[in-house]
């Protein structure tokens, strides 16, 4: 008997389907089931109740917001990367990088050791004669990490296409007597559209999905989405789970939307993005 | 003029590097401090290190971690390259299948990600924290092996293994002498890459066990309580040992990918 080489992946396909397929589907079952059937019961739930809504607009609000920020902090980086030697950026891209590889919850931990009342920007404002602030647990704080977090993933996909962008293109709009500011806004900017779009992709998509942020530098006073998430299924136990899975499956399609809608963009671009995903 | 404008461009970057480090180099320090205070320096003391590798919680919790990342990223190297030699000489359409059912994990917010298996766990019976663990890194470890296998696959020829069957090897023995070797680098990439990716989680393992702490869920459990220096110290440890593992895939990627490229220029060269 001849085995066929197909075969050596079938170890594999009894464990995704069990461990990969299945969770998801059970996701949708509990969103849409209650004891007697089929129901959307727990999706009306999760999508009138007012507190529900109210976190669900506050993340969405402040992913946006720290998308922005990322953008306008992250985009200069990329350009001025784009212009540098290609040694010089090519050690200083790694700087950005390495930042990323360090666990989300160690960076917001840092944070948290930096905004402290007892910490070491109050210590420098009581040195200066200031008045210590409160920092840490306020929304400014839980907005601060979301930026902090995720501004290596704006700049990565934008320099990717920077860096492959045609120079002489700027030098023929420079040598046609456009000025610098012209320059950027007619020939640089539209070639870089596909990079931005995907910035905003992978900064959107975790700043809206993420939970312990809010937790560790919003003192559990500025509730994201997925902190509600994890409260009916760690805190609430069994009995919030088809709540819960109506929640998850609302963040899912938010998710799965905004990323059609990227696509639909980068398509509209024309062009490939530097995506890492 | 000039010289302002790279002037300006110089201090931009700066500033945003300092925005990216500054945190992470005010924990380190602070993680030598004499005292408890993260405001003010009171001599450089190894203190918090020696109560950190005194605490049997965090101890148990460091094995937890290494332990689940070793079996974690050994099992789903073993299966994940398996699956890539199968897939790979699968036709085409079952093949987009699988392929996009194992890019679920990757694309899937890892809240997601862990709230599923949370729910998969308890209507399965399947107890033990430990044993949730594992099988959750397992899972989200295979897809990345296998996309690393992949390439390589791609790259090496099918003839040879063919070659191996017609001169009498069994499937395995060819397997083990012909294509394994091949596609090596890329399960040694799939492996590194695994076991860190296992060493790096929260958010699954926070939904998926069940009573039983890795070092992310000990952390995330203390700092919601306020800051500590013992976990500034553990901090710094697993800072240091993340980007080194990850300094040694990306060096490793990237000498391959020259290797490549030389390998193609003389081939060139040749035509």
């Amino acid at each position: 008997m001849k085995l066929k080489r197909q075969a050596f992946s079938y170890p594999y396909i009894v464990w995704m389907l069990i461990f990969i397929l299945a969770p998801m589907l059970l996701i949708v079952y509990f969103a849409f089931s209650s004891e007697t059937g089929l129901t959307f019961d727990n999706i009306i739930t999760a999508l009138t109740n007012e507190m529900y809504m109210q976190v669900l607009t506050r993340s969405v609000w402040i992913a946006l917001k720290a998308t922005v920020l990322c953008l306008l902090l992250g985009y200069p980086i990329a350009y001025i990367l784009s212009t540098m030697k290609k040694r010089t950026a090519a050690i200083l891209y790694v700087l950005f990088i390495v930042p990323m590889w360090m666990n989300f919850l160690l960076r917001t931990y840092a944070w948290q050791v930096l905004l402290d009342s007892n910490g070491i920007i109050n210590s420098i404002l009581t040195f200066l004669g200031l008045p210590a602030q409160q920092f840490l647990y306020t929304e400014g704080a839980v907005m601060l990490g979301t930026v902090y977090n995720f501004l290596p993933f704006m700049v990565l996909p934008i320099y990717s296409v920077l860096v492959k962008l045609d120079r002489s293109l700027v030098e023929a709009a420079a040598d046609l007597g456009a000025n610098p500011v012209l320059c950027f806004i007619k020939v640089v900017l539209p070639q870089s559209v596909p990079g931005i779009i995907s910035g905003i992709t992978m900064v959107f998509i975790p700043a809206i999905t993420t939970f312990a942020i809010s937790r560790l530098l919003g003192g559990g006073k500025f509730l994201l989405y997925g902190d509600l998430i994890e409260n009916q299924f760690i805190t609430l136990g069994q009995s919030a789970w088809p709540v819960g899975s109506a929640l998850s499956f609302i963040l899912l399609v938010l998710v799965l939307i905004s990323m059609a809608i990227m696509r639909r963009a980068e398509h509209d671009a024309g062009e490939e993005g530097g995506m890492l995903w | 003029m000039k010289k302002f404008r790279s002037f300006f461009r110089g201090t931009y970057l700066g500033l945003m590097l300092i925005f990216l480090y500054a945190p992470i180099l005010v924990l380190m320090v602070f993680s030598f401090n004499g005292s408890k205070s993260m405001g003010r320096w009171t001599g450089f003391s190894f203190r918090w290190y020696e109560a950190l590798f005194h605490d049997t919680t965090i101890m148990d919790a460091l094995m937890v971690t290494l332990s689940v990342a070793v079996i974690s990223a050994l099992v789903a190297t073993i299966i994940g390259t398996f699956a890539a030699i199968g897939i790979h000489s699968m036709k085409k359409n079952p093949r987009g299948v699988v392929e996009n059912i194992s890019r679920l994990p990757m694309v899937n917010p890892d809240l997601v990600t862990g709230i599923s298996f949370m729910m998969l766990f308890a209507a399965l019976g399947i107890k033990g924290g430990y044993t949730r663990m594992l099988i959750a890194h397992i899972t989200f470890n295979i897809p990345y092996v296998i996309f690393s296998v992949m390439p390589k696959l791609r790259q090496s020829s099918n003839l040879l293994y063919e070659a191996a069957l017609d001169l009498g090897c069994t499937p395995m023995t060819a397997l083990r002498k012909v294509v394994i070797p091949d596609i090596m680098p890329g399960i040694i990439s799939g492996f590194v890459l695994a076991f860190t990716l296992s060493l790096d989680d929260f958010v699954v393992s926070w939904f998926a066990t069940d009573g039983i702490q890795n070092l992310s869920i000990y952390i995330y459990g203390i700092a919601r309580r306020g800051i500590s220096p013992k976990i500034n110290a553990l901090c710094t440890l697993m800072f240091i040992a993340v980007v080194t593992l990850l300094a040694f895939v990306n060096i490793r990627s990237i000498k391959e990918e020259r290797e490549q490229e030389q390998a193609q220029k003389r081939l060139s060269h040749r035509a």
